[in-house]
């Protein structure tokens, strides 16, 4: 019987109190983001698939078409071709194909660009019922982006 | 021509009681989900109309337009007769109940023992359509619902008579009237001369909940352990008289303790007597029980018996003996 009371007038303060909570709450602003209205921005280090990076001064790529980015690529998802040209030092980048299907996102590419051509995007809004979506012609991409 | 006025009278009151049911068993339900939303700081339904206001409606057309599936191995004339149990009592409650001094369909004399016996009514109906589901969830759930409702029945039916000890009528009418004049004549406060009144209101409040199956009592669909409980089984308009059910008992039990212990239509202040104040006192009691359901964890089958047959049972025996000696000593 000792306690009885005590239990009955402390747990109705404590019930007391929940509800104050819940109610407190109710008035405050929603935190929840409304995600097909509003998306948050990708976090820095987000790894989407590859694009090329636009080179602020020349406004193009920065691709020399060596070809590493495809010899390192361990799934070999990467197509590169670039041709000589009349009048220009290095190869030009004619193609860039990325076959998103097989990449792993494991960076491999990215590491082995010397000149910094390739970066991941922040692309994440990626689904499709067709696999020929996600082969992607990166140069065109970049063309696109400007 | 008395006849043809009633009749007329009497099919009014029928579809403005089946509208207002129906129509807050909606609604009640886009309340709930809207408060539960901004209490766990999200947004609730707001995609279909203004604020979402237009989800009860798509909800009530998706319900109607699904097949009623009948399972294997049911009871099925009680499977079928299940919903309706729930139902129709609830309905037949709003008969007696005053919204105010003239909006009463049937002044009854016993009014508030008609409320009673079809509330209990209530508990069938989750009984038979558990046993009949032919599902082993569905049979705890009953058995579960049988207990409680046995449990919980007893202490509202002491308090009930308290209060009628106190108003001296068990006519819902006479009952509000004699808390007219102001808030402080009101059956909840002890400035009416019933000192215990707040117990008294706190214990029907608690047993109300108990009774409409409500979390944290709804130990009977605790969705956790028995998937749905009763209404596993049912779907399309067979779980959705079961839902109009549940919160057309919710206004029950919140328009029964405006009546009994917050003065009915009458105003706090004693000035502006009539249906809104019925309905203001009605929908904050509404609300509170939303809050709690939102608040409280779902209590175990153990410590809901324990509360009731340790807790709410003893007091409210007290509570009936000590009013009855009040009433004696002062009256």
């Amino acid at each position: 019987m000792a306690g009885y009371f005590t239990n009955i007038l402390s747990g109705t303060k404590s019930l007391l109190v929940g509800l104050s909570i819940t109610q407190r709450e109710f008035f405050k602003k929603p935190v929840t983001l409304q995600y097909p209205w509003e998306s948050l921005e990708m976090t820095p280090r987000y790894r989407g698939h590859i694009q090329l990076v636009k080179d602020g001064e020349t406004g193009t790529h920065k691709c020399i078409s060596c070809g590493l980015c495809d010899k390192g690529c361990p799934s070999g998802c990467i197509t590169v071709k670039g041709e000589k040209q009349e009048g220009v030092k290095v190869k030009v980048l004619v193609r860039y194909d990325l076959d998103f299907t097989k990449c792993s996102l494991c960076g491999q590419c990215i590491d082995n660009c010397k000149p910094g051509a390739i970066e991941f995007s922040k692309e994440y809004n990626l689904a499709s019922t067709r696999k020929e979506d996600f082969y992607y012609d990166l140069l065109k991409r970049l063309k696109e982006q400007k | 021509m008395d006849l043809g006025i009633n009749v007329v009278e009497m099919l009014i009151y029928l579809v403005g009681i089946i509208a207002f049911a129906a129509g807050n068993a909606a609604y009640l339900v886009w309340v709930e989900r809207k408060g539960a939303a901004h209490i766990q700081r999200r947004t609730g339904p707001k995609e279909v109309g203004p604020y979402g206001l237009l989800q009860p409606l798509a909800d009530g057309a998706k319900l109607m337009s699904k097949q009623l599936i009948i399972p294997d191995g049911v009871d099925k004339p009680l499977f079928m007769v299940a919903p309706l149990i729930a139902m129709v009592p609830a309905i037949m409650i709003f008969v007696t109940i005053p919204f105010s001094d003239s909006i009463i369909a049937r002044d009854i004399n016993l009014g508030l023992l008609m409320i009673f016996a079809f509330a209990s009514v209530n508990v069938l109906a989750l009984l038979l359509g558990g046993w009949a589901s032919r599902n082993k969830y569905a049979v705890i759930s009953a058995a579960r619902a049988v207990s409680q409702n046995v449990a919980y029945e007893i202490p509202m039916l002491i308090i009930a008579i308290t209060i009628v000890m106190v108003s001296g009528s068990m006519n819902l009418k006479e009952i509000v009237d004699f808390q007219a004049g102001g808030f402080w004549n009101w059956n909840f406060l002890p400035t009416n001369g019933n000192f215990l009144g707040p117990i008294t209101f706190v214990l029907f409040f608690i047993c109300f909940m108990a009774e409409t199956n409500r979390a944290p009592f709804d130990l009977g669909e605790a969705e956790s352990e028995l998937i749905a409980g009763f209404h596993t089984e049912y779907g399309s308009m067979g779980f959705g008289l079961f839902f109009m059910g549940e919160y057309a008992n919710i206004v029950i039990g919140a328009a029964l303790t405006v009546i009994l212990f917050l003065g009915g239509w009458y105003c706090p202040f004693g000035l502006t007597d009539g249906i809104w104040w019925f309905l203001i006192k009605m929908y904050l009691l509404i609300w509170t029980v939303v809050l709690i359901r939102w608040t409280y964890p779902r209590v175990t089958l153990w410590s809901l018996l324990n509360l009731s047959w340790k807790i709410l049972i003893p007091f409210s025996l007290f509570n009936l003996l000590a009013s009855a000696g009040l009433i004696k000593i002062l009256g």
